[in-house]
């Protein structure tokens, strides 16, 4: 039972976790694609823009989370998440918007991406230091709970940390809140026009102008909240954003791009595989070793990939889904 | 009136005409290379040519990619790292405490089953013509595959950590350096066919996301496999093809190495000029500008887009490799997506897209500006802090060298935006000539 605990700690949290983080700012990433029609390099950099403002916000003004009583850094995060929109908003009217006039092919817009990926790194980084930082600060800490099961010889209890607890409802109140976005408002319904036909519905009155602002406005807020929930989770990094930009490319793909249920369960589907193919089946296959023959000896370590290895697994989930179905599960619809 | 008369106006810009443009850029740059030469020594300088001269080669790989066939590859780095580790795995002496005891043995053993696995999982996927359904067939080979690739990478893991911990690692194979560049821009090419073959046949946007997944992912192996690479502990030195700096000194050793890649470069100029004005090139571009009429002209669009792009990657591991040799010191940590991605594509689009010559000189004027560059980022932010200490009492914090440089991504980046918004064909922009 203890390997159960062991799995579900190491396997079911962590992938969810990784999971929803994923999800999140594949959203964002398929969204940008179905409305722009390119794949938004800057985005990984946007998070961590995002969790940056909230450690300024959070060094600002300290200890308010007490008064809520949330962590600081969650209380903060709406504040972050206007300004990470209002970035993406102004990025896009300056680099991206001029580029779109020009009538530039796609992927000319995608490298523009790129130094716009470049730009806000050398930002962070300028202002923010090369190491990593944590969230917690004034004397707050992570709260951890641990529930033992009540289970004969079960010693290790399942753990579970604030920051994850927060981010699962989050993740939720993401998807609900998007859902009836796009399915009822008015606003959402042209979005999904937009992503179908931009010309069909640019003459049938839809204002396209806006529709690009409020995806901006949409994906730089989701940024935000993966980016500040990646952060609390472990610390905030400035240079993760090429370890997290495969990944969420990757779910955005695997869920069919512009598709925003596709690119949830693609941040599952990757983040799972992620977590499974770095776990230790020997801890699963041990309790049970006795049985195996004589000569089959267990070897300590029998994970697929070592931790240091992790990007290998979304770079072959993404072969892998480009060789077999380009369209991804949910037939995404632009290839 | 007889329409032979008219002169296009695209034709303001043939090859017939005095090149003044390449003239007066080349002169500004040879006067900034004079200028370096004066202000730091001629060692220092000859060795920022040869960087650049090795640089030239990636740019060159990169504007077959993206200037002839529009193609965006975003992991140039790993192309780069991949050339430098044969360099280095080619070049380096032989390791007598590997290659004395069993352990080549046991290597070529597990390397044996693995191959023996491939064989079975391949058979077990073919296992339908036998008569098995198909569903049945799927799950035997999935759970053949995962048994088998576990079985081989703790069998392997055994033996790494035992290469490890008694002969440090694998060594070189005592060749001379430049078996590894030829070896380092095949390897290149391999893995550019690998990537090549998946993508090239989907949306642009894919190869930029593959490639640049797949550059991580060689820099990852190649820092984690010591056994292989000896990881961040690095190996130097690397032996050059010509005489060392011991035997000749600094300047004139660098200036016969630089002479190795000019040589290099003339060569690879000369084929890739041939290249563009043959019906290969013509093809090429036909397709870059318009995939549709191109393959109703009965063009195989995938087949030259793989070529394409297999020769760059090819130009990339060569110059990698050169690169590395150069350095004498192969080091997986040093492989950046700034230094060796962006940077190169920033001496692409800034150069001349499609013209080897302006990418040339791109690659040269953007190394010696991106070298100018680091103390100048050093003494700005020195006056930065100087002026907030004297204006508002500000304390730096310390690691503002560190910091300073961080300032030179984002010129970088600034720059990538602004040449694609303004100048999107670069400073030297590609002629297309046109007949009749």
């Amino acid at each position: 039972m203890n390997e159960l605990v062991f799995f579900i700690n190491n396997v079911i949290i962590a992938g969810s976790v990784t999971g929803s983080i994923y999800a999140i700012g594949a959203i964002g990433v398929t969204l940008i694609f179905s409305i722009m029609r390119f794949a938004h390099f800057a985005h990984a950099d946007m998070m961590t823009f995002g969790a940056f403002m909230v450690l300024l916000l959070t060094a600002a003004f300290p200890g308010v989370g007490g008064i809520v009583g949330l962590p600081t850094p969650v209380v903060m995060l709406p504040a972050a998440m206007v300004l990470t929109a209002l970035l993406a908003v102004g990025i896009d009217k300056a680099f991206y918007k001029p580029l779109r006039a020009h009538g530039v092919k796609p992927i000319v817009i995608v490298i523009g991406s790129l130094g716009v990926t470049l730009m806000l790194q050398g930002l962070i980084r300028l202002f923010a230091g090369t190491s990593g930082q944590s969230l917690y600060m004034a004397g707050e800490r992570k709260e951890i709970y641990r529930l033992a099961l009540p289970f004969e010889g079960v010693r290790a209890p399942i753990v579970i940390t604030e920051p994850q607890i927060i981010l699962f409802v989050l993740t939720i109140a993401c998807v609900v809140g998007l859902h009836l976005f796009l399915n009822r408002s008015r606003l959402g319904k042209a979005m999904r026009a937009m992503s179908d036909n931009p010309d069909l519905a640019r003459a049938s009155g839809i204002n396209t102008n806006a529709i690009v602002a409020v995806t901006w406005v949409i994906a730089g807020g989701l940024a935000a909240i993966a980016g500040t929930l990646l952060s609390l989770d472990v610390t905030f990094k400035p240079d993760l954003s090429f370890f997290l930009l495969l990944p969420i490319f990757a779910a955005a793909i695997v869920g069919g791009v512009g598709h925003p249920w596709g690119a949830i369960a693609g941040g599952f589907v990757v983040g799972f595989a992620e977590t499974l193919a770095v776990f230790n089946w020997a801890v699963l296959l041990r309790p049970i070793a006795h049985h195996f023959p004589e000569w089959l000896e267990l070897p300590r370590n029998l994970a697929f990939v070592g931790t240091e290895y992790k990007i290998v697994v979304p770079f072959f989930i993404l072969v892998a889904i480009l060789v077999w179905r380009p369209t991804g599960i949910f037939k995404g619809k632009v290839i | 009136m007889n329409t032979q008369d008219k002169r296009r106006a695209d034709l303001v810009n043939a090859p017939s005409r005095f090149p003044l443009r390449e003239v007066v850029l080349f002169a500004a740059l040879l006067a900034a290379i004079l200028g370096v030469y004066l202000a730091m020594g001629a060692a220092y300088s000859t060795r920022m040519l040869v960087e650049a001269a090795c640089y030239a080669i990636l740019a060159l790989g990169l504007t077959i990619q993206w200037g002839y066939a529009g193609q965006f590859n975003a992991g140039v780095m790993g192309f780069v790292a991949l050339g430098g580790y044969c360099a280095m795995a080619f070049s380096v002496p032989v390791n007598p405490a590997f290659w004395d005891s069993e352990l080549p043995g046991e290597l070529a053993r597990v390397l044996l089953y693995a191959a023996a696995a491939t064989l079975l999982v391949v058979g077990a996927t073919r296992l339908d013509r036998l008569g098995v359904p198909k569903r049945l067939r799927t799950v035997i080979a999935v759970v053949l595959a995962v048994v088998l690739y576990l079985v081989v990478i703790s069998l392997l893991r055994g033996v790494t950590g035992e290469i490890q911990s008694r002969a440090g690692f694998v060594g070189g194979l005592g060749l001379p350096a430049w078996t590894g560049w030829i070896v380092g821009g095949a390897l290149a090419g391999a893995v550019g066919y690998f990537i090549g073959h998946i993508c090239l046949g989907l949306r642009s946007d894919y190869l930029a996301i593959a490639t640049l997944g797949i550059a991580e992912i060689i820099k990852a192996f190649l820092k984690n496999s010591d056994w292989l690479t000896r990881g961040t502990a690095t190996v130097s030195p690397l032996p050059w093809p010509t005489p060392g700096p011991a035997e000749l000194g600094f300047t004139l050793a660098r200036a016969l190495y630089l002479s190795v890649t000019a040589v290099l470069i003339a060569m690879i100029f000369f084929l890739l000029h041939r290249a563009y004005h043959a019906p290969w090139g013509r093809m090429v571009r036909a397709i870059r500008d318009n995939e549709v009429a191109a393959s109703a002209m009965g063009k195989d669009i995938n087949k030259r887009r793989l070529e394409i792009f297999v020769l760059g990657c090819i130009l990339m591991g060569l110059g990698g490799g050169v690169l590395a040799t150069f350095n004498s010191l192969f080091d997986p940590n040093g492989y950046l997506p700034l230094n060796h991605t962006f940077l190169v594509l920033v001496m692409v689009i800034l150069g001349g897209p499609g013209n080897n010559l302006g990418t040339i000189f791109g690659a040269m004027a953007v190394y010696i500006i991106w070298i100018m560059s680091e103390p100048l980022a050093l003494a700005v932010m020195n006056l930065a802090v100087h002026l907030g200490d004297l204006w508002f009492g500000w304390e730096p914090p310390r690691n503002i060298e560190s910091r300073a440089l961080q300032a030179r991504v984002f010129v970088i980046g600034l720059l990538i935006t602004l040449v694609l918004r303004f100048a999107p064909q670069g400073l030297l922009p590609e002629k297309v000539r046109h007949h009749g």
